[in-house]
């Protein structure tokens, strides 16, 4: 890299992790000030673990988003599978389109939009509030779908057509095909679909605050009603804690994909080698 | 008669796998966008009006400025202010975001995946407490101004005004519009450019009428994935602009908290409308650049 391209990587990263490092610097602080650091102390830490209604609300998040992840990877993954055999060229379109609606879409739009059907659906049957946690999930599940089914999709058009074909000559009957065959091949994807589906849903904030009820809290949700008064240390220390633990996910994946790299070379080098000896044996051969 | 066969499995299969989610996408997808139809032309009895439509273009309130009293259009003005800081948030991390993605992009590959980390990871950060870390920043008393002190330089007011609402737009957006850049600078054929230097085009050249134009796919994602955000935000102007730049997302979660679901399904019918419109002039601009 040249001196201002450097130069330049610098500022960008100290736009991007000032804000974060302020953050993590006075979560450890004594006073409760958010301009002078008078001491080191983990007070706002026993603070935290202290407070009840962000630990539910951390329970809750997990929750949300386990189900959401669960229910939209089933369902994104059997649709991804009926759109790719699809022949008929409107219906794929169709469907298309409409996946790509809540990717499209503000999410301000997605939460207003079912927040209305919501209400009408409840008002309908007389209640006086239909948001809940069934609302959520399913608020939660529908934005997570897209995110699913582009990844699926994608991996079983790679896919050999003609394995799941071999399995069923081969007496596999279709489900046994699909079970053994086809998700082997096409798990990468709903792994990586799985992935994204849980962190989207523990990301969102504007659908929830539309679609939730009933005092359900999410932990973006819970983030926002802190910062809606005058905010203490402890909000911060909860940020800390959100980055340490996003640190050491992104560190983790990545050093994995290291590793995957390095088996690969590793293969790839086996690979060339055994290739060499086989040469050397048949020329050896030809000699004799 | 085996083809038979499995064109019947076939249908099958397509009928138990696509059954499920086409049912969800009708009744959580396209029901849900016709409610803010029916919501923005009915009132509260549910027959239809468009009062909700016209109050949204002729509401009217009186601010004071400098002592002056002034007449304004209540929505235009939110509208047409959410329009203009959306429009130079997207510029600026466009402008600042395509040299880092280039950078990445050059960069080896133990550096460019130290760097695709770094820029991942404020991504990952909730954007509430991203835009509050800049609340603790800008304030008055606050981070910036008593290190202005220590330097000797008078504070500065910053919190409040559009610039800290912008400052907060450009940090939650700006990974967004460097990520889809740089994954069209990294997949880009290198070959391109050394035979354009074989021709004997300069840099400036080369980066005008080759790399520009091919990472324009890039370009026009970056844009959307900054814009429509930063237009229907809501939350970083009440943070930042101490609630003084109420912006179009602003509106509709007033509007929501104040449990007058009418007129926010109409102000987001309205945001939705215009979007439809930017997203396909944008769509138009790109296809033409592309055809030249």
């Amino acid at each position: 890299m040249k001196h201002a391209s450097k130069i330049y990587t610098a500022l960008v990263m100290l736009f991007l992790f000032a804000p974060i490092a302020i953050l993590v610097v006075f979560s450890f602080n004594e006073a409760k000030s958010l301009s002078v650091f008078s001491g080191f102390s983990f007070h706002w830490y026993r603070e935290l673990l202290r407070d009840n209604e962000t630990l539910i609300s951390v329970r809750n998040t997990l929750l949300l988003a386990v189900s959401a992840a669960l229910i939209s990877t089933v369902m994104g993954t059997a649709a991804a599978v009926g759109m790719n055999s699809l022949r008929r060229k409107y219906l794929r379109a169709a469907l298309d389109s409409v996946t790509n609606i809540p990717m499209i879409n503000p999410d301000i739009i997605t939460g207003i939009s079912l927040m209305l059907m919501f209400v009408y659906v409840g008002r309908m049957f007389g209640m006086a509030t239909s948001l809940n946690f069934g609302t959520l999930l399913i608020a939660h599940a529908t934005f997570c779908l897209p995110y699913v089914i582009l990844q699926v999709l994608p991996k079983l058009q790679q896919m050999d057509k003609a394995l799941p074909e071999a399995a069923m000559d081969l007496g596999c009957t279709p489900l046994q095909a699909f079970l053994q065959v086809e998700v082997p091949e096409i798990m990468p994807g709903i792994i990586t679909g799985m992935i994204m589906a849980f962190t989207m849903s523990l990301d969102d904030f504007v659908i929830s605050y539309f679609t939730t009820g009933n005092g359900f809290q999410t932990l973006p949700i819970r983030i926002y009603n802190m910062t809606k008064k005058t905010v203490t240390p402890k909000m911060y220390a909860l940020a800390t804690i959100i980055f340490f633990v996003i640190l050491t996910m992104l560190l983790v994946t990545n050093l994995r994909g290291d590793e995957d790299s390095r088996e690969l070379k590793r293969r790839r080098r086996a690979a060339r080698a055994a290739a060499k000896t086989e040469k050397k044996l048949k020329k050896e051969g030809n000699e004799k | 008669m085996k083809n038979t066969k499995t064109g019947a499995r076939k249908n099958l299969t397509e009928f138990f796998t696509l059954t499920p989610y086409s049912i969800w996408a009708v009744l959580f997808i396209l029901v849900p966008l016709v409610f803010i139809a029916y919501y923005a032309f009915t009132d509260n009895s549910y027959s239809f009006t468009l009062d909700n439509i016209s109050r949204f273009f002729n509401a009217t309130s009186t601010v004071t400025e400098n002592g002056v009293e002034r007449e304004i259009h209540t929505y235009l003005v939110i509208f047409f202010r959410s329009l203009k800081l959306a429009a130079i948030s997207t510029v600026i991390c466009l402008v600042c975001g395509y040299p880092m993605a280039l950078i990445m992009a050059r960069s080896s590959g133990k550096t460019q995946s130290i760097l695709l980390t770094s820029i991942m990871i404020p991504m990952w950060m909730n954007f509430l407490i991203r835009t509050y870390a800049w609340m603790t920043i800008l304030q008055d008393t606050g981070i910036l101004n008593s290190f202005l002190a220590k330097l000797g330089i008078s504070p500065v007011h910053i919190i409040g005004t559009e610039s800290a609402v912008l400052i907060g737009m450009v940090y939650d957006y700006f990974p967004y519009m460097i990520m889809p850049i740089y994954s069209v600078l990294a997949k880009m054929d290198t070959r391109l450019i050394e035979a354009a230097q074989d021709l004997g085009c300069n840099n400036a050249k080369v980066f005008s009428s080759v790399i520009f134009p091919l990472s324009l796919p890039g370009v026009m994602s970056g844009i959307t994935m900054v814009l429509i955000p930063s237009i229907s935000t809501f939350y970083i102007s009440q943070k930042l602009g101490n609630g003084k730049f109420y912006l179009i997302g602003d509106a509709i979660e007033g509007q929501y908290v104040a449990n007058n679901l009418h007129f926010a399904a109409a102000i987001a019918f309205i945001l939705m409308v215009i979007l439809l419109v930017v997203m396909a002039v944008l769509q138009r601009f790109a296809n033409s650049k592309a055809v030249a």
